[in-house]
């Protein structure tokens, strides 16, 4: 449906062109599939959840009077009896990232029709997804080896293990419910269910490679919300 | 300059093949509408009984699995409200209730109402069933998101309803959830009471975003030809704006749920600061209780206008079609609705005035609160104007909507003392707020549902009410509903703190001996009186006059589907094709006093109808 020409319509840019649309019948988002236009609705709302995590994040540091736990210490790797600052995180950040950048390229040849191509990419950024929630377990894992738990934390404040494991909890949540749907995507692709149209088990609905682009939205979005967890938490 | 008349032109050629296609008539150029621009929705039709009616894709239907689920808990929190009133009217006749009863009666009926009735009622009910068929469209536009969102608000409901059941009963810490003392023992249903309402909040939001996300792209990107937004019934507009809020308001709700459920179960402190408890100190500390009533009023604010926008725009709706005269003001209506949505983001904090907060934050919301009656009122003047020199039919759906406008106005002059810090401080946690939110959330809403109950009942079930059991049903209402809410303002003056359990020998309130004993007698007529529609409903599905098509004479598309009640996928073969607003009443040369949306102008050539 992307590729799609507007009926007897003229698309002008800008301003005038949003008013026109907006003014217009049938569509206000022209030429836009369903689908992505809720998945971007979806997010603003997500959007919501998690400024709402972060903004109880920063009340909660701030307000409490027990002193906050020094991030480049706690979240420090030993590598060879020499400590690193965030040296895990900045792997994590890095494996994510690309993955956001795969997911992109995935999006292009979806469109190309390139089912090959497109199915590897997407099998690429599921891999990158995994791997980022791996080294998240093992982060979570070395903290609580070192006794932060959510209601408390050898380092300062209890705040800071509560904050942490709910905020990236969730985070991660979001990345494995994005891992999971890439797999099955990537699956659909390479059976070729989006050049055929084959109808989704549950939905009953005509696959389409929009679908891949859907979930890329949904995939960025996820790695946009880490940069800004990456910034409070690590950097803060 | 060429360029545009060559594009004139081309745009005339094609619109005369259009027309041509589609009506098969003689080409007019007036009546030419843009072709389509997607294909026609591809539905999923259900084949048995559980496809068709349980786990159904049907808009339709989900709407009235919605209704009926919101009316059963409505009905839950209507024989609580009598339960508390018992007590309050008669304190000591019921037995068993004990203050822990009471508070835990509270607590479920205001949050059963805002929540599961109202919210579920408005957005669920009468959005699922009109949006799509207001619209021009086949059916929300991922039906099976759209049944998911359903079957979600059911077990959301349904570990709401376990929470009676569980040891300790339902969580008692008001509908706020205020902590500390919501999570602490000695708050009624502090244990599982309260984690059953955390997660059934929750499972609500989810549910709800499902369904929120359909509506809005249902009235964003799947209109019918011609149906431009200032095309589409008010009603829709305020379920739109109402899903808006709803989507960027039920998150703060959500992470509030998700950090108190922590808190309750993991032993975190968010929301939780240090506590002595009988001399020894909890193990919680340094968290901040301020930032679960900011995060809730967040959420809690635009609530209210979830509930009350759709009624705003139901009600616009059910005036212009009764009055037989176009809605006053349409834009200016659109508009309102619009800003209200918007200014309902900066108002939360006037629900906290009484937290310590710093006075000029307060002064702050003040100013905010009380500038959200200029758009209030616009709509209530332009409600009044539409009913002025209108052919007025004083039917049941009438008499509901006089009783809306009423009801409101009087709720929203109390809101103008509430809103203001000075005047809120002293009158704040008496029942002068229990009647201003009653009025004006409660029964003002609920005179709408009840308006639109009978207006479009026809359409779903092909029967119209009966209209003298409507009456007795609606004076019942109207007239009992003030005496509960008028003598509470009175009580609220005197000082009557709410959320009381017993008022024992309080000296200087003997008046309110005898006013709660009244209110309480009303209270239980009133509530009585909602079986009068029940009864109304069932013997009509048995017995009621055949509505057939259009029984009201609205414009609207709704009441021009192929078939009524409507099928699967609303409008046959052929998507109608919209030529104006839905509020062309008593236009001066035309044959009827309505002309539907779907009629071309080239039909109503000499009249004098509006150009939208």
């Amino acid at each position: 449906m992307s590729e799609q020409k507007i009926a007897d319509y003229d698309l002008k840019p800008g301003f005038k062109g949003m008013a026109t649309d907006t003014g217009s019948d049938q569509t206000m988002f022209k030429g836009v599939h369903w689908g992505k236009a809720m998945m971007w609705i979806f997010l603003l709302s997500d959007t919501f959840v998690f400024s709402c995590f972060l903004i109880s994040y920063m009340k909660g540091r701030a307000s409490t009077p027990i002193e906050w736990p020094y991030p480049s210490e706690v979240f420090a790797l030993e590598v060879f009896g020499v400590s690193v600052p965030l040296l895990l995180i900045a792997i994590m950040t890095f494996v994510l990232i690309t993955s956001s950048g795969t997911m992109a390229l995935a999006v292009k040849y979806g469109y190309e029709k390139n089912r090959k191509m497109c199915g590897w990419l997407v099998l690429a950024t599921a891999i990158g997804g995994l791997t980022f929630v791996g080294m998240q377990a093992f982060e979570w894992s070395k903290l609580i080896h070192e006794g932060v738990r959510p209601w408390e934390n050898p380092f300062g404040a209890a705040q800071f293990g509560s904050f942490f494991f709910m905020i990236t909890g969730f985070h991660g949540t979001h990345v494995s419910i994005g891992v999971i749907f890439l797999f099955i995507y990537a699956y659909k692709v390479f059976a070729g269910h989006y050049d055929t149209g084959k109808r989704g088990w549950f939905t009953s609905m005509k696959g389409d490679y929009v679908e891949i682009e859907i979930l890329g939205l949904y995939w960025h979005f996820v790695d946009l919300v880490w940069v800004f967890i990456f910034a409070f938490f690590y950097l803060w | 300059m060429s360029d545009e008349i060559d594009n004139k032109q081309s745009i005339l050629a094609q619109s005369s093949e259009t027309m041509n296609e589609y009506s098969g008539s003689k080409a007019a150029d007036v009546d030419y509408v843009r072709p389509a621009e997607v294909p026609d929705q591809d539905l999923y039709h259900g084949h048995s009984f559980i496809t068709k009616w349980v786990f159904c894709q049907d808009a339709k239907v989900i709407g009235v699995q919605y209704f009926l689920t919101a009316v059963f808990t409505g009905i839950v929190g209507l024989i609580l409200s009598w339960l508390m009133r018992l007590q309050l009217g008669f304190p000591g006749l019921a037995g068993f209730m004990t203050a822990e009863h009471y508070y835990q009666f509270v607590t479920m009926h205001g949050m059963i109402m805002v929540v599961y009735f109202l919210t579920a009622l408005f957005l669920g009910g009468f959005g699922n069933y009109l949006i799509p068929l207001m619209v021009g469209a086949r059916d929300m536009v991922f039906p099976y998101v759209n049944m998911i969102s359903y079957w979600m608000f059911f077990v959301a409901v349904a570990v709401l309803m376990a929470s009676f059941f569980v040891p300790g009963g339902p969580t008692g810490s008001g509908w706020t959830l205020y902590p500390p003392q919501a999570i602490l023992e000695g708050t009624p249903g502090s244990g599982m009471g309260i984690l059953l309402m955390l997660i059934s909040l929750s499972l609500f939001v989810i549910g709800f975003t499902m369904g929120g996300l359909n509506y809005l792209i249902t009235v964003l990107q799947a209109r019918t030809r011609g149906m431009t937004l200032m095309r589409l019934p008010l009603t829709v507009w305020g379920i739109f704006t109402a899903t808006v809020l709803a989507m960027l308001a039920f998150p703060a709700l959500l992470v509030s749920s998700i950090m108190m459920t922590l808190d309750k179960v993991l032993g975190t402190s968010f929301f939780m600061p240090t506590i002595l408890k009988a001399g020894e100190v909890l193990e919680y500390g340094g968290g901040s209780p301020i930032l679960f009533q900011h995060l809730f009023w967040f959420f809690g604010h635009p609530e209210v206008y979830i509930v009350a926008l759709p009624a705003f725009g139901i009600v616009s709706d059910l005036i212009s079609v009764h009055a037989r005269k176009n809605i006053f003001g349409y834009r200016m209506m659109v508009w309102a609705i619009v800003g209200i949505g918007a200014l309902s983001f900066f108002v939360w904090a006037h629900h906290m005035y009484v937290s310590g907060m710093n006075p000029w934050f307060g002064f702050f919301f003040a100013t905010t609160t009380l500038i959200i009656a200029v758009p209030t009122a616009m709509k209530v003047y332009n409600w009044i104007i539409t009913l002025w020199r209108g052919n007025i039919r004083i039917n049941t759906v009438m008499l509901w909507c006089l009783g809306f406008i009423v009801t409101f106005v009087n709720g929203g002059i109390t809101g103008i003392f509430l809103g203001n810090v000075s005047v809120d401080v002293p009158l704040s946690d008496t029942y002068f707020v229990v009647a201003h939110f009653h009025m004006v959330m409660g029964i003002a809403p609920l005179m709408v549902i009840m308006g639109a109950v009978y207006h479009w009942f026809p359409l779903v079930a092909g029967r119209i009410l009966d209209e003298g059991l409507g009456k007795w049903h609606f004076w019942i209402t109207f007239l009992g509903a003030y005496s509960i809410y008028f003598p509470m303002h009175y009580l609220g003056f005197i000082g009557v703190p709410r959320r009381y359990f017993e008022m024992y020998d309080s000296p200087y309130m003997t008046s309110a001996i005898g006013m709660n004993e009244f209110i309480s007698l009303a209270a239980f007529i009133v509530g009585a009186a909602q079986f009068i529609l029940i009864y109304n409903i069932i013997k009509t599905l048995k017995t009621g006059k055949p509505a057939g098509k259009n029984p009201w004479k609205a414009n609207s598309l709704e009441w021009h589907t192929s078939t009524v009640p409507p099928e699967h996928g609303n409008f046959g073969d052929r998507l109608p094709v919209v030529h104006r607003w839905p509020y062309d009443f008593s236009v001066p040369g035309a044959k009827e006093d309505f002309i539907p949306q779907t009629t071309p102008p080239s039909e109503v050539a000499h009249t004098e109808v509006e150009k939208t």
